[in-house]
């Protein structure tokens, strides 16, 4: 089966269901007409039908779906009130839309039924209500038993007998009656059938062959099977002490079973991402074919697994976040041109296991996020007041997206911006436990994570020994593992500030006791091997120091409850196959406490360069209101806080009023971006700087710290100010070139420094 | 004419404890479970109940007695909540039994430590009292409730559930 028809009948599937519970809703709705979740709900279903049919090229549909949908996005905006002759309207619109995917499921192909009558109904009542009734949409089928009279192959009587039979409880088809009558042949009843029509109903339909079970049944399964396994290891070890070959060998083929139906139940639940994402890369050449505009598309990760339930859940949103990305993100190509990017746009799709969560990222490289245009949006549709406006950082602005009615196309498209959108994509996200970010940066693209929990699914992991207990490690943090015999572990750990350390080839490796973190003793015996698990999170490496190292299996992540949630060291629990319960590790929580602990270096890299560990104190500072800007401590004279009224105008400089001197300053947030930083007048925190009889002051915005870091590397290209950029306590930070800093205060500071300075 | 309410007891140090029956799943023997390093203290660790993780909590670190010996194996009564099931570790299952709702008393002053929070009041069984636990609090292993909480007793239990359930301490005390 080639990915187009695995496409379509995906979305045959969804759209039968949809169908069934449009059905409903509408009925509800004319009961209730006031319901705005329903007409929502009702208005979604048909705007995903709609824009699916569209890629998938069918345009009767797309036709027909179009004019339903322009007629209920009247009736959501309360433009229109529900009418029984709309509810009919609507209600022959998705008979019309169910045909047309019969005929597509048979054929592959819309057929030439005729849908004018409803598209003709359903447009004049867009335009409010009318006292024509609505036109009949479809000519019926004629029926079996009336083919059958006719061609002469059956009499009435023969017909009417068949039918008083279905009518007293009889499933049977009528042909297959007959058939048993001995009135017909079979092979005259296929013949019927498809002089009946397009549609063939004896064929088991796509609709028939798969089938959607409730997930609660799956977990219900799956414990079953949980408690099986241990059942049969409880038999398979009395057995085997009692030498009964024929227990033996029954018991054996118990194991076997019990260990497939055990991977049988888990597969059931699981899907890798391309499931969702195999059709993405058509999605986006359609638009880009509509809308003209060429994109380069890369997957990364598509083979990470995904309980079926999540697969579900994201499978609406992904796909609407890259039609959003295509649509609105990436630039015309003259446009982007223009700002000097290559024609050809940018998207990648990224997945990833990581730290007990699955992460997927939605990278563009378009226009990003226009700000200005969230907040006048936003305030036009009346989503927010402008009070409310006036406290919210870019980061707040950004999160306006998310408010249901929130579009800020330009035009509604066929693609994009009927105002369904982020909202459902954030409710949908969130449903499952998941979060949703965005991040956007003007001219330069815009990127979405999604991070969902992987409560359910299944990730290979690591069995180690800690303090007596089994702990599980992702195998997806795992870097490799080191086993130090006993005089050896004894020598080849080093501390340096009291961190211990380990040097893997040319790296120093800080590293973490297990049973220290989790307060336990270590159950290792004196001399005993030592195991270091290297493992990796959030670009950090470390090494973990266990007891033992044990096997690698699959495992059924467990939530914790909220007993110890609280802890912070865990990600979840499993199950063993012995039938104990076993912590997984939170690797990324483990490398944050390494951090914190200071004995991490940025990189294996910058640990190798600094061998010697020398390290020198940096002044953590904040500039412009979220830099982060480190200045070495060594040749500062002092730290001050000054009122805002030391600073002085002189001519067009600025000067500050120190111990009865006036003292040239410059501003850091001026050296570093190039610009001028923002004013304010509060207490300005001044480092001074002292040679001889000169003395300057440099202005930041905040001192947050002062801590200790090995020696960096001045960038090979410094610009700007900044002599590089190192990672303090996990935050990127930059360093001040402080001789540029000086200079721009007091240009002649280091004049005559020639013979003074080495 | 007097209505009774249906408990589940167990035994804690000599003390007879219920919990209202339909809170309770199943009671079980002694269970195999793992210990959660910097779990808060009254969380004995994790047991598989047929597939599912669910927390134990040892009911005589949760009421402040005295701790069972070390070859005393607790058994478990198995309480569904908000958050799936938990386990209490008692010593001794006890029956289920039909308490006379006419006998039953707020406690409160009665009770010292965190018997005061969790337990929500008394009823006469004759030969024994038997005291009724409130599962909701007990589960809340994060709660500060247990800390200080001296000088609000009673005025704490009237805006709980007790206030609630039929044959208050009014109706016995006349």
């Amino acid at each position: 089966m080639n990915d187009m028809d695995e496409i379509v009948q995906e979305f045959l599937v969804e759209s039968y269901e949809n169908l069934d519970q449009l059905d409903r809703d509408l009925v509800a709705l004319e009961q209730d007409p006031s319901s705005r979740d329903r007409l929502g709900s009702i208005f979604r279903t048909i705007h995903t039908i709609k824009g699916t049919s569209g890629f998938l090229a069918f345009p009767k549909l797309e036709r027909v779906t179009h004019v339903g949908e322009s007629l209920l996005s009247r009736l959501r905006d309360g433009k229109l009130s529900l009418t029984a002759e709309m509810t009919t309207g609507l209600l022959a619109m998705v008979d019309a839309v169910r045909g047309l995917l019969a005929c597509i499921e048979a054929t592959g192909l819309e057929g030439d039924a005729d849908h004018t009558a409803v598209i003709a109904v359903l447009t004049r009542l867009q335009d409010g209500p009318s006292p024509a009734a609505a036109a009949p949409a479809e000519e019926p089928r004629p029926m079996i038993g009336d083919l059958l009279v006719q061609t002469g192959k059956a009499t009435e009587e023969d017909v009417h007998f068949a039918i008083r039979e279905q009518e007293i409880g009889d499933p049977r088809h009528i042909g297959e009656i007959l058939v048993e009558q001995g009135v017909l042949e079979p092979g005259e009843v296929a013949e019927m059938l498809s002089q009946q029509g397009d549609v063939i109903p004896q064929q088991r339909s796509i609709y028939e062959s798969t089938l959607r079970v409730d997930v609660a049944l799956l977990d219900d399964l799956m414990n079953l099977v949980g408690e099986l396994v241990l059942t049969r290891n409880e038999i398979v070890s009395t057995i085997a002490g009692q030498g009964n070959q024929v227990l033996l060998r029954a018991s054996q083929r118990l194991n076997g079973i019990a260990t497939e139906l055990q991977a049988g139940v888990m597969a059931a639940r699981m899907q890798p991402i391309n499931m969702v994402w195999q059709k993405i890369p058509r999605i986006v050449r359609d638009i880009c074919v509509n809308v003209d505009k060429t994109v380069h598309l890369d997957i990364e990760g598509q083979d990470t697994e995904l309980d079926k339930t999540i697969i579900e859940a994201i499978n609406a949103p992904l796909t609407h976040l890259v039609r959003n990305a295509v649509d609105h993100g990436i630039e015309d190509a003259k446009v982007r041109l223009a700002a000097g990017k290559p024609a050809e746009g940018r998207i990648a799709m990224r997945a990833r296991h990581e730290s007990g969560a699955v992460t997927i990222e939605i990278l563009d490289d378009g226009a990003g996020i226009n700000l200005t245009k969230v907040r006048d949006k936003a305030l036009q549709k009346g989503l927010v007041t402008p009070q409310q406006l006036r406290g919210m950082s870019d980061a707040d602005l950004t999160n306006l997206i998310f408010l249901p009615g929130f579009s800020t196309a330009e035009r509604v498209t066929n693609v994009s911006g009927r105002g369904v959108g982020m909202d459902v994509v954030r409710t949908n996200i969130e449903k499952i436990g998941g979060a949703i970010d965005v991040q956007s940066a003007m001219g330069v693209g815009t990127t979405i994570r999604i991070k969902i929990p992987l409560t359910l699914a299944i990730i290979p992991a690591l069995s180690v020994r800690s303090g007596g207990e089994r702990y599980a490690v992702p195998q997806v943090n795992l870097l490799e593992l080191v086993r130090l015999e006993g005089d050896e572990a004894a020598t080849a750990i080093q501390t340096i500030h009291s961190a211990p350390v380990f040097r893997l080839r040319d790296a120093l490796l800080p590293l973490i006791y297990l049973h220290d973190r989790l307060g336990l003793e270590s159950q290792r015996p004196d001399g005993g091997a030592l195991f270091i698990v290297v493992l990796q999170a959030d670009d950090r490496e470390f090494g973990l120091v266990v007891d033992d190292v044990e096997d690698t299996q699959e495992i059924v992540v467990k939530a914790l409850q909220k007993q110890i949630k609280g802890v912070g060291v865990f990600a979840g629990a499993t199950i063993h196959g012995d039938g104990r319960v076993c912590l997984i590790l939170d690797v990324g929580a483990l490398a944050e406490r390494v951090a914190e602990g200071g004995a991490l270096r940025d990189t294996a890299e910058a640990v190798a360069e600094t061998a010697a560990v020398e390290t020198e104190s940096l002044l953590i500072t904040l500039i412009g209101g979220e830099r982060r800007l480190a200045i070495p401590l060594e040749s500062v004279t002092r730290l001050e806080e000054l009122p805002f009224s030391a600073l002085e105008r002189v001519g067009p400089r600025e000067m500050l009023q120190y111990r009865g001197a006036i003292i040239p300053m410059a501003r850091v947030s001026d050296v570093v971006t190039g610009g001028s930083g923002p004013g304010g007048d509060g207490p300005l925190s001044v480092v001074v700087y002292r040679r001889g009889e000169r003395t300057v002051g440099l202005v930041v915005d905040e001192i947050l710290d002062v801590v200790d870091q090995p020696v960096y590397e001045r960038d090979e290209a410094t610009h700007d100010g900044v002599d590089a950029t190192i990672v303090v306590a996990s935050r990127i930070t930059e360093v001040l070139d402080v001789r540029e800093a000086i200079l721009r205060a007091d240009p002649s500071f280091f004049d005559d420094a020639v013979t003074a300075e080495a | 004419m007097s209505t009774t309410s249906r408990y589940s007891t167990f035994s804690l140090a000599g003390d007879l404890y219920g919990v209202e029956v339909e809170r309770v799943q199943e009671v079980l023997k002694h269970q195999p479970m793992t210990p959660v390093p910097l779990a808060p203290p009254s969380v004995a660790g994790l047991v598989n109940l047929r597939g599912q993780v669910s927390a134990a909590i040892d009911m005589r670190r949760r009421l402040d007695l005295p701790l069972r010996g070390e070859d005393d194996l607790p058994m478990n009564v198995v309480v569904r909540t908000d958050d799936g099931l938990v386990s209490l570790l008692v010593d001794r299952i006890g029956d289920v039994v039909d308490a006379d709702d006419s006998t039953f008393e707020q406690a409160q002053d009665a009770m010292t430590g965190p018997a005061r929070q969790l337990v929500r009041g008394t009823y006469d069984l004759g030969e024994k009292l038997l005291l009724a636990l409130d599962v909701d609090q007990t589960v809340d292993v994060n709660s500060r409730q247990n800390v200080g909480a001296g000088d609000r007793g009673g005025s704490t239990s009237t805006t709980g559930r007790g206030g609630t359930r039929p044959g208050t301490p009014d109706t016995s005390r006349t």
